[in-house]
């Protein structure tokens, strides 16, 4: 029986932007920055649409919470051969406090609307590397977890689930429905060709509100401030390992 | 050190100005293509003077080889602006590969708008898919600028034309499959040339050395000579005397394209030379800071703007086949080849002596873009077409 899956696709900053702290400190500097699908997440397209290739999935769906832009986002997604967007407009204050608390509850309500098997995320954003979203959906979904998959097998009813650990390589195995959260090796996304942009261009993409989900987003968190790292400080050389104990003493390190 | 950050320059007038959201989209893929499988590639190609067919062929995979051929024959039914933005995206990863690419995408169009349905049926499919390489046969040792008097002859025998003659500076050559030929089968002048395709492998179908060039090094260029070639009637495309149309209009949108090819050379170089500026000191301070780079920094800016809209404008003009069109072409050749070769020249000159160096990608940028001021019509015979246009109308 063929899966129905759900991917997460998150407009971040683009990996390779030199990253600038707003003056006012409450952010960083996202106007008129180029922005991208979040890598782990293009890995998570690239593993549902490769599901859909081998007739394990019917269809793929992908999300993206945010302002309108995030409609680009969904576009590229298409590209690689998702069927059809669902874009949650949020924009605002509301975008800026959103959190993975709150977007795993968007995903998990879609999921239950969408009748869908599988929800496959990306394991972490590259903005704020919370790595929450995948553990939190299948909680409130109270579905099983397979997160940083590097490698995604279907048996009979159930997903054998290879997973990167600190201490090496684990396997799960998961029945369905299930929630996987993708990890760097899982596989190389494709390019998007030019004709499946032609093409991505008459696949649907739907707009939910907030409040068409009955999803409370009030924020739980607060920034305070956000800051550069501190400047690095010039070293000291020293020449014998007493000095280097003495000195590490001096600045209370031991 | 030749890789180039998307934040490196922050713009405001960037290369996708102007452009909708799907054109958006292309150009990034071409732009991402061009920064994994091109750029860093780029200087090893051009050193070893490697032909990427491989790579190209993975280009092809994405559309890129027949952008603007229709879907109906395994094109990708996009149009000229579409490709200008393509070309000029790709440019940035590697001129000449990308440039060697637009030649084969020419060759194809040519065959879809003036060959026979069962022409466009065998060809077109495996020239989109980069399965088999093209190239464009035109200039002879005798003939360049003045391309109408060619000599190379093709007598008509039965079902065959027996073709004798060479060509000269044939991107492609003696490494390609297929050749669009302009031939000579009737009276002397324009009037008397036709266009006929030939297979490598054809009997009577050899090449020149290998030309060792200034420039377009990941491209092989060759002479290609006919003895006594043997080539089917049904070879030919469209109509006999015909030829010379056929080759003029597949020009048109070549100067577009490698017009295209030249910006995305100056683009990059622009960045490159910025950014070398904000970080390389003299006199205890960055070299952005002095007011002559300043300045210079913004001629070389306003240039290419004014070039990227000359060609984009050419390229509707084009597509929509307007009166304009020929003479615009003309102009955006000219022009944007013309600029982009002093911007990236500019370039190289604000990096100083590192410039001078093949660690530096400008120079080989500059190498590269050095013939687009001469191929696919010089930019002499550029100011010939638009100084007539303006005086016979």
């Amino acid at each position: 029986m063929a899966m129905r899956v759900l991917v997460g696709c998150k407009r971040v900053i683009d990996y390779a932007v030199k990253i600038r702290v707003k003056p006012d400190k409450t952010g960083v500097v996202t106007e008129g920055v180029k922005h991208s699908l979040n890598p782990f997440d293009e890995i998570a397209v690239e593993e549902a649409v490769r599901l859909k290739e081998k007739k394990l999935a019917s269809e793929v769906i992908a999300v993206s919470c945010g302002p309108p832009p995030c409609q680009e986002t969904l576009r590229t997604a298409l590209a690689m051969g998702v069927d059809r967007g669902i874009h949650v407009e949020i924009g605002g204050k509301d975008y800026e406090t959103l959190q993975p608390i709150h977007v795993s509850k968007i995903l998990a309500k879609l999921a239950q609307e969408e009748k869908v098997d599988l929800i496959i995320l990306g394991k972490q954003a590259i903005d704020d590397d919370a790595n929450q979203t995948a553990q939190m959906t299948a909680a409130v979904l109270d579905w099983p977890q397979g997160v940083f998959a590097s490698k995604i097998e279907k048996m009979d009813g159930t997903l054998k689930i290879q997973r990167e650990v600190d201490g090496g390589v684990e396997y799960v195995e998961a029945k369905l429905p299930a929630v996987i959260s993708s990890d760097l090796r899982l596989n190389e996304p494709r390019y998007a060709t030019l004709p499946n942009i032609m093409k991505a261009k008459k696949k649907q993409i739907a707009k939910k509100s907030i409040s068409d989900l009955g999803v409370d987003i009030t924020p739980r968190v607060e920034v305070l401030t956000v800051e550069d790292p501190p400047v690095r400080e010039a070293g000291a050389k020293v020449e014998s390992v007493e000095e280097l104990l003495t000195k590490l003493k001096d600045l209370g390190r031991i | 050190m030749t890789s180039y950050s998307p934040d490196l320059l922050r713009l405001r007038f960037k290369a996708s100005m102007g452009l909708n959201d799907e054109q958006i989209q292309m150009q990034r893929i071409a732009t991402e293509f061009a920064q994994k499988e091109f750029l860093p590639y780029m200087a090893e190609w051009d050193e070893k003077e490697y032909f990427a067919k491989e790579t190209m062929q993975k280009a092809a995979q994405l559309g890129f080889g027949a952008i603007y051929v229709s879907e109906k024959y395994g094109g990708t039914g996009l149009t000229r602006l579409d490709s200008s933005i393509i070309f000029e995206a790709l440019s940035r990863g590697c001129v000449s590969t990308t440039a060697y690419m637009s030649i084969h995408n020419m060759c194809a169009w040519m065959i879809e708008q003036f060959g026979s349905e069962e022409q466009k049926q065998h060809w077109i499919p495996s020239l989109a898919s980069m399965e088999k390489f093209a190239s464009y046969c035109l200039t002879e040792p005798g003939s360049g600028s003045d391309a109408a008097s060619l000599a190379t002859t093709a007598r008509c025998d039965g079902d065959f034309y027996i073709l004798n003659g060479s060509k000269a500076f044939i991107s492609g050559g003696g490494d390609t499959d297929l050749y669009v030929i302009m031939v000579r089968t009737g009276s002397p002048g324009p009037k008397g040339i036709s266009c006929i395709l030939v297979e490598k492998d054809t009997p009577g179908l050899s090449f020149g050395k290998k030309e060792k060039k200034v420039g377009w090094n990941s491209q092989p260029t060759r002479a290609v000579i006919l003895e006594d070639c043997k080539v089917p009637v049904s070879n030919r495309l469209g109509e006999e005397g015909q030829g010379f149309n056929i080759a003029m209009q597949g020009l048109n949108g070549g100067r577009i394209n490698i017009a295209s090819c030249s910006l995305g050379a100056a683009q990059a170089s622009l960045e490159l030379a910025a950014n070398h500026l904000k970080v390389r000191k003299q006199f205890n301070k960055p070299l952005a800071e002095f007011q002559h780079n300043q300045f210079k920094l913004a001629q070389m800016a306003t240039n290419l703007v004014a070039s990227r809209l000359l060609v984009r404008k050419a390229a509707s003009s084009l597509q929509q086949n307007l009166p304009d069109a020929v003479s615009l072409c003309s102009m955006a050749k000219l022009f944007a080849t013309d600029q982009c070769f002093d911007i990236v020249n500019q370039a190289l000159q604000m990096h100083g002596g590192y410039g001078y160096l093949k660690d530096y990608a400008v120079q080989q940028y500059l190498r590269d873009i050095r013939v687009h001021q001469i191929l696919e019509g010089t930019n002499e015979i550029m100011q010939l077409i638009v100084s007539r246009d303006i005086l016979q109308n």
